[in-house]
């Protein structure tokens, strides 16, 4: 028999519509799969018996030829959205016991077709880090194992602290993690400056950020209202526009979320891409990068002209500001956002001998070190006296970057290849204890696309040096996905599917 | 720009995040650390620029002034840490 969790979704739905399996059988495969991989800590919450329940009611339809369109198709949620009675604390210690009498719209979408959700996904706290260290629950490990790791001590790490251990990058790592070790077919992530696009490099899957207001936010536990946005993170480029087209679509309850009809994102999956201009933006070529990652570069960018595209330098000059302006932006938007957290309405609570009291030593007590420092970066830049200097600034700049973007596609380019990120995955424990800059510029590739509220779409392209994954990311206009799963498709086709590492965890 | 210990400590106030005396040289030296990167958006020339208020140019939907939820108090107090009779409880406020 085959395993049952190393079929892509695509592969598991036409074998679930042809009953060739059955949704309980792949279910309690990956529910085995992850109980086995217990070690990788990628999942918060199992939700096993609501997942059999999901199943069983999914082949009940699958023989009634009532199916949706992801009937009976196992897969994991980040814990940033809200499931219905649910653990749902995005990572963080401050909502802790809360369970959300309500159901996010895009996860409402994946049940109305027919998934099944296997539980909750860590992730850093409330989504702010890139390497799922700053999560509550502790950090997640990556099925990739460090170069020149052995087995067994890549298993003691794995069962002590994890130090040394690769991250799978964040902020969606449990997700990203879960999807790599064949723990899920898909899972649910998100995207403020690159959450979802940086992890699928380090795991060596796909991700897919979409145009700001593609997908509604309503019942995603709230970062930086401006650029969130909720995405998949898959093992194919098709897998990915499956889960997509689910996720997607108007919703009033987001005033933000577009109101226009979801395409077929999967029908754009193999289109020929022969004829479309890529640019390749000179601004990204950092002084001191590392010549495997330009070579990779290059690399993409010849598939695509083989595959018929044609590749143009562009320039995109604002560039070097996008992150700058991004570490004043998000965290002004969180500050705002993350006021809600006061020990009163949910969550966790400390006692205090006055209201003010209560309040600080909850928030004191319930963020972790890295949203309190950005929590505190917000608050000062929208304070008096600082709010025209910092923030209006910033908002400016972000106007001018999206405008570089205007230019380049009114020029005729299709879509922009660039590299996910400035390296392959580090280990656990390695960045950003001194100086938090240091993590921030693992999303210097990426954030740019959040600023401008483009879509993007990281597919893995090859391993480094060291055996480990790396991808290309491609930028496209905005509501242009279809052109991104197009060319993501050919990019996947040109590389080759990435194999996964064997279960060296379970 | 950086701040000085006195800022933090305000800062602090402000965010309603209890900071020890320990922890303030820490998080000064981080939060200059952050204010020294984003110093690199004084050099950009913005002078005329419309400071960005909507990524994608959208028009605000309307919907009719009706009452669309609601009447569901209980559970909006199910998980709050402290309730009786049916609202939150805090610290007494007003004296």
């Amino acid at each position: 028999m085959t395993d049952l969790t190393s079929l892509t979704l695509a592969e598991a739905r036409d074998r679930l519509k042809h009953r060739a399996i059955s949704s309980v059988e792949i279910t309690r495969a990956h529910l085995e799969a992850i109980e086995r991989a217990e070690g990788l800590n990628t999942f918060v919450a199992i939700t096993a018996d609501k997942a059999m329940q999901m199943a069983e009611a999914s082949d009940a339809r699958l023989a009634s030829k009532e199916a949706g369109p992801l009937e009976g198709l196992p897969i994991g949620v980040k814990d940033l959205y809200a499931t219905e009675g649910v653990h749902t604390q995005a990572c963080s210690h401050i909502l802790d016991g809360f369970k959300p009498h309500y159901e996010s719209t895009v996860t409402a979408n994946l049940w109305r077709d027919g998934a099944v959700m296997l539980g909750k996904l860590n992730m850093d706290e409330f989504a702010m880090g890139s390497s799922n260290e700053s999560s509550y629950y502790g950090p997640v490990a990556s099925p990739w194992r460090p170069p020149n790791w052995s087995r067994d001590r890549a298993r003691a790490a794995m069962r002590s602290d994890k130090r040394g251990l690769l991250t799978p990058g964040g902020s969606s790592g449990g997700s990203a993690s879960a999807v790599a070790a064949r723990l899920c077919l898909a899972a649910t992530a998100s995207d403020t400056g690159g959450s979802i696009r940086q992890p699928a490099a380090f795991t060596g899957i796909v991700g897919v950020k979409p145009t700001y207001g593609r997908c509604s936010r309503y019942g995603m536990v709230a970062f930086a209202s401006s650029l969130d946005q909720a995405g998949p993170l898959a093992r194919t480029v098709r897998d990915a526009a499956i889960m997509l087209r689910s996720m997607a679509g108007p919703d009033p309850k987001d005033s933000t979320c577009s109101p226009t009809s979801v395409p077929d994102y999967e029908a754009a999956v193999g289109r020929s891409v022969k004829g479309m201009k890529i640019g390749v933006p000179k601004e990204y070529r950092l002084a001191g990068m590392s010549s495997e990652i330009e070579r990779l570069w290059a690399r993409g960018a010849e598939w695509l002209r083989a595959a018929g595209a044609s590749v143009v330098d562009v320039s995109l000059p604002h560039t070097p500001y996008a992150l700058p302006a991004y570490y004043i932006v998000a965290p002004a938007e969180a500050s705002s956002n993350l006021a809600r957290y006061d020990g009163v309405r949910y969550g966790l609570r400390e006692p205090g001998a006055d209201i003010t009291e209560l309040y600080e030593k909850t928030r004191a007590r319930g963020f972790g070190t890295e949203v309190r420092r950005r929590l505190m970066i917000g608050t000062y830049v929208l304070s008096a006296g600082y709010y025209d200097a910092y923030y209006v600034r910033a908002q400016k700049i972000r106007t001018l970057i999206k405008r570089d973007f205007e230019r380049v596609f009114a020029d005729g380019v299709d879509a922009i290849l660039t590299p996910a990120t400035p390296s392959a995955a580090f280990g656990i424990g390695e960045k950003g204890s001194d100086n938090p800059v240091e993590m921030y510029l693992n999303d210097v590739f990426t954030v740019t696309v959040n600023m401008a509220g483009l879509p993007g779409l990281v597919a893995p392209a090859g391993l480094s040096s060291d055996g480990l994954p790396l991808g290309l990311q491609l930028i496209g206009r905005p509501f242009d996905e279809e052109t991104l799963f197009a060319l993501g498709e050919a990019i996947e086709q040109s590389a080759g599917r990435t194999t996964l590492p064997e279960p060296w965890w379970a | 720009m950086s701040v000085d210990l006195n800022t933090v400590r305000r800062i602090a106030h402000l965010a309603r995040i209890a900071v020890s005396e320990a922890e303030t040289p820490h998080l000064q030296r981080e939060i200059n650390a952050i204010l020294k990167f984003v110093e690199a958006l004084d050099t950009v020339d913005v002078d005329g620029v419309e400071p960005m208020t909507s990524v994608i140019p959208m028009r605000l939907p309307m919907r009719e002034d009706v009452v669309a939820d609601g009447d569901i108090a209980p559970l909006v107090l199910e998980n709050a840490p402290l309730t009786e009779d049916g609202f939150f409880v805090v610290p007494k406020v007003i004296e």
